[in-house]
Order: C-alpha cells, then sequence, then structure tokens
C-alpha cells in the first residue's frame, strides 16, 4: 500500500518544517551563549535548562487544558524557543522563582490564553520580561560582574545554590557579585552630570560596551546572520532594528557626544543585537509584509533609543518590541502587496481589473 | 530584455527520468475509451451508434448539441479503425471522481484512416479554411488546460503569438521532447497561428533555458523555414510557475494581464507548442486529434520516457507497454505541483501531458499540518502576490468577503505556498474549497435575490387584488346607494375616479415588478 499522500496538489514539499526552523534558532544562540559561561559562569546554563524544562511542563499543561493533540504541538519548539530568550534575558543568577513566574506570564497569559502558537499578538517572552521588570526591579538588576573584575567566578555549584536556595557563596556579599549594566551606569552617570569620556574610564566598559557583553552580542550577531544565511529569518527586520537604532544614535551622537554615547555603545549594549536577531524576528508577532517588515524594525530601534536616553528604564528592547507588537495588525493591513493584475492598491480602490 | 514575476520556486526537475531518450514506439490496445468532453467548454455529441464501425480519424462526435452545433466545445474522432463497443459512463479524471460518459471501440488493428484532405499550401490558404480545419480536427490546449484552441484563433487586434514551450511542472518532459524532434512541426503550427489570426506582428517562442536542445532544434528550424510573421527564440529563466499563461506573458513583455481579463486585452495570444505542433498536422496532413505525446515517468516506472499515445489509451495498458505493472494503484496525472491523483483504470484523454507511477520514496505522505506560525513564506512565493496566510485564515472563519477582498480567485492554484509552509498546511486544499464555497454563495445570492422579488410580486398582487376587489365592492355600494337614495352625485363620482387611480397605480407597478425579475433572470 502507498503511503497516504495530500488529496490534492501539490504533492510534493519542500525541506521546511516548524521544528527544523525553531531548532535553527536554537542552535544560532549557541555561540552567545558560549560566550555569555565564558565570562559569567554557570548560572545562564542552569537557568536555560530550567527554563526549557518548565516551559514544556507549562505547555502540555496548558495544551491539556484546552484539549489539543499533545505529541504535535510540543514538538514544534516554539516554546522552546520562548524559554530560551527568556532565560537569556533574565539575569544570569536570578532565583528560580523569576523564571517560574516570568515563564506561567510568557506560556499561559501570552501565548496559551491567546489561543496558542500563531494567534498571540505579543511576543511571549517580552510580555514576561516587561511583567518582571516591572513587578520585581530590584531582582532584574542582579547582574553578575564579570569574573576579570570581581576576580570570582561562581563555579557551577555555586550558581545552582544561588539560583535555587539563593544561598551566597561564603566570603562574598551580594555586592560584590553583582553590578549595574553599562547601561545602567551610563544612564547613572550622565543623570549626574558626567560626560561620556569620564563615564567611560568605569572599569565596566569596554570598547564599545561592557566588557565581556561585546563578545556576548559577537556570539549573537554571528548565529543571527547565520540564520539569515539558512533562510530562518530574512534581513529586513534586524537590519531595520540595527539600522535605525544606528541612525538615531549618530545623529545624536553628532548632536552632541558629551552626553549622548556613540552608536557602537547602543548597539554593542543591553539586548539590542538579541533583539533584533531573534526577539523582533519572531514570526508570530512581527509584521509580515516586506514593508510591514522594514517599518515594524524602524520602530523598533527608534523606540530602543528614545526609552534608553529619555525613559526610566535603561534598556527597551522588551517595550519597544512590545508597542510595535501593537502596530502589527494596522502595519499587515496597510502593507498588502498589490496583487498581480491590479494597478490599484488593494485598500484604495476595490475595481481591480482596469 | 526579459521582466520577472514576483516570487515562484526552483523545483527539483525530476526530468532526467524521461527526458532525451529515445521515444517508446506507439501501442495499440484492444480497447479505447474515449470520453466526450475532453476539454473545458459543452461535452460533445455522439453520432454514432453502438456496432458502427469506424475508421482512423473519423468524427464520432461533434461540437456540442447534434442539432445546434456549439463553439465551445471539440470534437471527437476515432483514434484507429475498430468497432464501436459501447457508448457508456466510464471512471474519468474529474476532481469530483464521477464517471463521465464515453464511447468505447473496439480496436481492429488495421489502422484504416478516412479519407483525408491535407492543405498542401497551409502559408497561402484561406484564414477561414484553415479556422474550419482546427475547429473540425477537435484541437485542444494540449498544456494541460484544454481549452478549445479555435477560440483563441479568433482575428481581434492581436499583434502578439507566443508559443509556450516552458514547461516549468517537474517530472514532464513531452513538450521539451516534441521541441527536440519534431521542432518543424511547432514552427510551423506557429505560422498557421499567425496565418489564421492575421495581423501578428511578430512571434516569440520561449522556452526554459533548462532544455538547450529543445531551444537549439527549435532556432534550427525557425531559420531554415520559410514564415511571413518575424519569429523570435527566447530562453527563459527556469523558474516555477513561469509557463503559467499569466506569468510567461509578464516574463517576455512585462505586462500584466489584469485580473478578470484575458490576454487577448493586450492583444497577446497564447498557445502551447503542443497545440502548435497538432494544429500544423491537422492542417498539412489532415490528422486530427487523435494522439498525443505523454510523458510516463516515476521511480515505479522501469522504462520511463516519451510515448505518442492514441487517446483514450487505459492508463493500465500504456503503464505495462512501459514495464510498470502498477494495478489498481494511484498514479498522478500531471506533474506533483498542479496534477491529480487518478488511478489506472483512466484512459489518458487531450489534456493528459504525464503518467507519473511515483514509488513511496518519491511523494512524501502528508504529513500533520500545525499551526500557522504567520512566517510569510508562502507570500514571498506566491506569483500573484496574494497573501495565502490571509486567505487561509479567511477560509477557516469563511469570511467569503475578506476572501473576494483579498482576490482569492486570482489564485492559480500553482501549490508555491504549500510547497514552502514550514506547518505543512495544504492551503491549495482550502482555496479549492473556499473558491467553490465563493462561487455557490454567488449563486446562493442571486436565487435569493430572484426569491425575494418574486415574493415581493407575489405581496403586492395580493395587496393590489385586495385593492382592486375593495374598489370594485365601493363602486357596487355607491351604484346601490345611487339606486336607493337620494342620489349624491360628487360622492359616487369620486369613488369611480378613485378606483381607476387606484387600478391605473397596481397596473404599472405590476409592469415594473414584472420587468425586475425578468432582468434579474436575464
Ligand atoms: S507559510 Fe504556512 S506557516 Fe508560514 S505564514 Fe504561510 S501559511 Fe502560515
Ligand atoms: S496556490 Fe494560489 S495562493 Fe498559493 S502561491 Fe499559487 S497563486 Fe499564490
Amino acid at each position: 500500500m502507498m503511503n497516504a499522500l495530500p488529496t490534492s496538489s501539490p504533492f510534493v514539499h519542500s525541506d521546511n518544517q516548524v521544528q527544523s526552523l525553531m531548532l535553527q534558532v536554537l542552535a544560532a544562540l549557541l555561540p552567545g551563549l558560549m560566550a555569555y559561561i565564558y565570562f559569567f559562569g554557570w548560572g545562564v546554563l542552569i537557568n536555560l535548562c530550567y527554563a526549557s524544562v518548565l516551559a514544556l511542563a507549562l505547555e502540555a499543561l496548558m495544551l491539556w487544558l484546552r484539549r489539543r493533540p499533545l505529541l504535535t504541538t510540543l514538538s514544534d519548539g516554539s516554546v522552546l524557543v520562548t524559554a530560551s530568550l527568556l532565560a537569556l534575558a533574565l539575569p544570569p543568577l536570578a532565583p528560580w522563582w523569576l523564571l517560574f513566574i516570568g515563564l506561567i506570564f510568557a506560556v499561559v497569559f501570552a501565548k496559551h490564553l491567546y489561543g496558542g502558537l500563531g494567534q498571540n499578538l505579543f511576543n511571549p517572552a517580552m510580555v514576561a520580561y516587561a511583567v518582571l521588570l516591572i513587578s520585581f526591579p530590584a531582582q532584574m538588576s542582579f547582574w553578575p560582574v564579570i569574573a576579570e573584575l570581581s576576580h570570582y567566578q561562581p563555579s557551577f555549584i555555586d550558581s545552582f545554590k544561588l539560583i535555587f536556595f539563593e544561598t551566597l557563596p561564603t566570603g562574598f556579599g551580594l555586592d560584590a557579585l553583582t553590578s549595574a549594566t553599562s547601561l545602567d551606569t551610563m544612564k547613572n552617570l550622565l543623570d549626574q552630570a558626567q560626560n561620556i569620556a569620564m563615564i567611560k574610564k568605569e572599569p565596566i566598559f569596554g570598547d564599545f560596551g561592557a566588557k565581556g557583553w561585546e563578545w556576548i552580542n559577537n556570539g549573537y550577531l554571528l548565529g543571527g546572520l547565520w540564520l539569515i544565511y539558512r533562510g530562518v529569518i530574512r534581513w529586513h527586520i534586524p537590519v531595520a532594528v540595527l539600522g535605525s537604532l544606528f541612525l538615531t544614535a549618530t545623529l545624536f551622537f553628532f548632536l552632541d557626544s558629551d552626553v549622548h554615547p556613540s552608536p557602537l555603545f547602543h548597539m554593542f549594549s543591553g539586548a539590542a543585537i538579541l533583539g533584533a536577531f531573534f526577539i523582533a524576528t519572531d514570526p508570530v508577532t512581527a509584521a509580515t509584509s516586506t514593508k510591514g517588515k522594514l517599518i515594524f524594525g524602524f520602530g523598533i530601534g527608534v523606540l530602543i533609543y528614545v526609552i534608553r536616553t529619555w525613559g526610566s528604564y535603561p534598556d527597551a528592547v522588551a517595550f519597544s518590541v512590545l508597542i510595535m507588537n501593537m502596530f502589527v495588525p494596522m502595519l499587515d493591513y496597510y502593507s498588502k502587496p498589490r496583487v498581480f493584475g491590479t494597478t490599484n492598491h488593494p485598500m484604495k480602490n476595490d475595481d481591480h481589473a482596469v | 530584455m526579459l521582466w520577472t514575476f514576483h516570487g515562484g520556486l526552483h523545483l527539483d526537475d525530476h526530468k532526467a527520468l524521461s527526458a532525451n531518450k529515445a521515444q517508446i514506439p506507439m501501442l495499440l490496445p484492444d480497447v479505447l475509451i474515449l470520453p466526450l468532453q475532453q476539454h473545458i467548454g459543452l461535452p460533445a455529441t455522439p453520432f454514432i451508434q453502438v456496432g458502427d464501425n469506424v475508421l482512423k480519424g473519423q468524427m464520432i462526435a461533434h461540437c456540442g448539441s447534434r442539432f445546434t452545433p456549439h463553439p465551445r466545445s471539440a470534437p471527437i474522432h476515432a483514434p484507429t479503425s475498430g468497432t464501436v463497443l459501447a457508448i457508456e459512463d466510464h471512471p474519468v479524471l474529474h476532481p469530483s471522481g464521477l464517471s463521465a460518459p464515453c464511447v468505447v471501440i473496439q480496436t481492429d488493428g488495421q489502422e484504416q484512416w478516412r479519407e483525408r484532405q491535407p492543405i498542401d499550401d497551409f502559408l497561402h490558404a484561406e484564414r477561414a479554411v484553415l479556422h474550419r480545419a482546427v475547429m473540425k480536427a477537435g484541437i485542444v490546449g494540449l498544456g494541460g488546460a484544454g481549452f478549445p484552441s479555435h477560440l483563441k484563433l479568433e482575428p481581434n487586434s492581436i499583434d502578439t503569438l507566443i508559443i509556450n514551450g516552458a514547461e516549468c511542472e517537474p517530472y514532464i518532459t513531452c513538450d521539451d521532447h516534441l521541441m527536440q524532434h519534431n521542432s518543424d512541426e511547432v514552427v510551423q503550427g506557429a505560422c498557421i497561428f499567425a496565418r489564421i489570426i492575421g495581423g501578428v506582428k511578430r512571434c516569440i517562442i520561449a522556452i526554459e533555458d533548462n532544455k538547450p536542445q529543445a531551444l537549439a532544434a527549435i532556432q534550427q528550424s525557425v531559420a531554415q523555414l520559410q514564415c511571413k510573421t518575424p519569429i523570435v527564440v527566447i530562453a527563459i529563466p527556469t523558474l516555477y510557475p513561469t509557463g503559467g499563461e499569466r506569468q510567461l506573458i509578464k516574463v517576455l513583455t512585462g505586462k500584466e494581464v489584469p485580473l478578470g481579463k484575458i490576454p487577448a486585452h493586450l492583444n497577446i495570444i497564447m498557445h502551447n507548442v503542443a497545440t502548435s505542433a497538432a494544429v500544423y498536422r491537422a492542417v498539412a496532413k489532415d490528422e486530427p486529434m487523435i494522439a498525443r505525446l505523454v510523458t510516463v515517468t516515476g521511480k515505479a516506472v522501469k522504462n520511463a520516457g516519451n510515448v505518442s499515445v492514441l487517446l483514450g489509451t487505459p492508463i493500465d495498458s500504456l503503464l505495462r507497454h512501459c514495464g510498470c505493472d502498477r494495478q489498481n494503484a494511484p498514479v498522478m496525472i500531471g506533474g506533483p505541483m498542479m496534477g491529480m491523483q487518478a488511478t489506472t483504470a483512466m484512459p489518458v484523454i487531450k489534456t493528459t501531458n504525464c503518467i507519473l507511477a511515483y514509488d513511496s520514496t518519491e511523494m512524501p505522505a502528508q504529513q500533520q499540518a500545525r499551526a500557522c506560525i504567520r512566517c510569510g513564506r508562502c507570500a514571498d512565493v506566491c506569483p500573484v502576490q496574494l497573501l495565502p496566510q490571509q486567505l487561509y485564515w479567511y477560509t477557516k472563519t469563511k469570511d467569503f468577503n475578506q476572501l473576494e477582498q483579498h482576490n482569492l480567485n486570482a489564485c492559480i492554484e500553482c501549490g508555491c505556498c504549500a510547497y514552502v509552509c514550514p506547518s505543512h498546511i495544504p492551503l491549495v486544499q482550502y482555496y479549492r474549497h473556499a473558491k467553490s464555497g465563493v462561487r455557490q454563495r454567488a449563486v446562493d445570492k442571486k436565487n435569493a435575490e430572484i426569491a425575494k422579488r418574486r415574493n415581493e410580486f407575489k405581496l403586492f398582487r395580493l395587496e393590489r387584488e385586495k385593492a382592486e376587489r375593495q374598489a370594485r365592492h365601493e363602486a357596487k355600494k355607491a351604484r346601490t346607494l345611487n339606486k336607493t337614495e337620494k342620489p349624491e352625485d360628487n360622492s359616487d363620482k369620486q369613488a369611480l375616479i378613485q378606483a381607476a387611480i387606484a387600478r391605473a397605480k397596481a397596473k404599472k407597478a405590476a409592469q415594473q415588478a414584472q420587468q425586475n425579475q425578468d432582468n434579474t433572470a436575464l
């Protein structure tokens, strides 16, 4: 007996599969993840594994509650991407309950209560991040100090204890292990009316952004470019996000370079690169048309700059993505392509056959 | 200069299985099953009886009905000499999987021709004579559509004739084979087309650049043969679905045929290479549409290749002839992107360009469809620039207004979107379903409108009758009053006048309603 073909054409299919797309996204995170572990220890890996298991469990629970096929949906890998992005976005030694709460928001509220994969308006990982940032600002700024400065790299066991039991390694206070991020420092010191040249002398800064983070971001950049090369994502959103961030930053940098950090600092600090290649490109919550993608990315880039510079939160990727998510239906609606054989834009005139 | 269209796919073409092989000799099966409808339009009407002897090439069914020949149809001829065994229903290739009336001929092996009257000097023959010859030969678009060719030969201000040799669908090589081996016929057919249409300023023969031998052969024939119309041979980039009529016109001319219009709107007409060769044979050899080149291919076929097949040949005997003994198993007719599943009991008809006997490694089983992740890959490849993911969404929610607004009807069912969809959603299947829904809705709407008018008219008629009765009654009462009491001239007259006015009004309204109804009926 022959295998069951589709009931109508086409009978052949490309190799594209949702699972393989998601797996490639996960694989593309590896270079950045490796740099992360190198500079900040095992905490991030522990969080990543913990988040993945928890996210799968939550997704399974929701599918069961919603009476949806369990295995086909679980195996699509989308929830693993959400979990990984959230784990990478949170401080690597954040206590376990932070991820727990975050994942409940991501998987239960932002994804399944909207109707599951494909139906959600907002990027689940970013919804969770925003909720956590607003609710637990202290824990969300629990960023580790790069080993080079603290002369201490938490071991695997130490990291594990920190995350799950919140016990500090003997002989270290919390202050010794954590510090503000480069964006934080920049913002605070600028508020104290210092100029950039002085600020950049602070030990946490490297050549472009913060020490260590520059390399992690290079890793993300590498992974992101690979995704474009593989055709998993298209170039429009990353280029638009980073391009508009760069342009806006350049504009202000030239206006007054004493109080406005360089465009490269903006690109290599915080989650700009991770956001541009991995978060804003989430197909479900991004615009779909080429024009729409460009506008979507452009909006995110500008918003990142605006919120970083004038907002009350140091980093802005999550808020920028969420704000632009709201515009996606409108962008898609107004950027519909011109259908072959029609002269008018479909929205302007219904009389196509001219 | 060449243009491009949006999207499209570079497919694994699997053409090597059947291409560039010697032609497989023809097969003369015992019985031929000839469906009366092998084209778009009205079915042909048989005018032979069971038991009649027929000669090869003899017409056995007319265009349309017997007494009113209808141009939107094509006649059918006996592919070889023999006896009519039956006129009965038989399974045929149709999306609904139904049977349809067929003429069954028992062949006698003599291949005895009817008398033939070829038009030798076809380049100087009269247009009407040539046109009639094409119509009588029952030629239809052999690229797969099956639209009667004589309908596409009217002179209406056509200035560009395009002969389509793109053959972009995977696996199929019959046009390639024809162009390589019968290039003269293709080119002469183009000359005849130009002669019939008149006023053609240029003729383009377009061939995908993955067929260099066909290109060379056609080029040589064009150089050698005399044709009044200038013919250019153009190699076009290989990209699915370049062979689509509208896509090919865009590639060659940069123009888009407006939605809802036909190419003639741009003074362009397009015929397939095989149709062109068939027209040549019909005119210059008086050989009607009784056989065609068919690609028999797929990994289940030992001796894959191209074979000239008599129409009506059952697919199973053809497969056996090519070294594939697959009985009662599904095969595909046409290619994997736009073809249909068929059974081996079905016959080869005018539009059958390929029989694909696949094995399980070639065609993957349908994967479980997942949720649409709005990745937009479908929209990236759609040659019509539709938004397949939106169409899918509106199909699921049965939002027919949005489906119309998003131009569902412009979808050419090329399958590009479903091919790339990472969620394996059978998009084209949804669209076919939705299209029939849209059609049905249009019919329903019209019927409802008619019913509504009828009902309105009925209510109105009842009303009118009531008014008339009332008026009569009043008048009568007035007359009675007149007799019994002191006549009151005024009121009596008034009543009569009122009644008359009411009648006139009613009559006028009735006429109007009737007119409305007639309009809708039209
Ligand atoms: S390709 Fe499939 S999953 Fe992607 S947008 Fe189109 S329908 Fe949705
Ligand atoms: S099948 Fe229709 S919607 Fe899909 S790619 Fe082809 S034309 Fe576009």
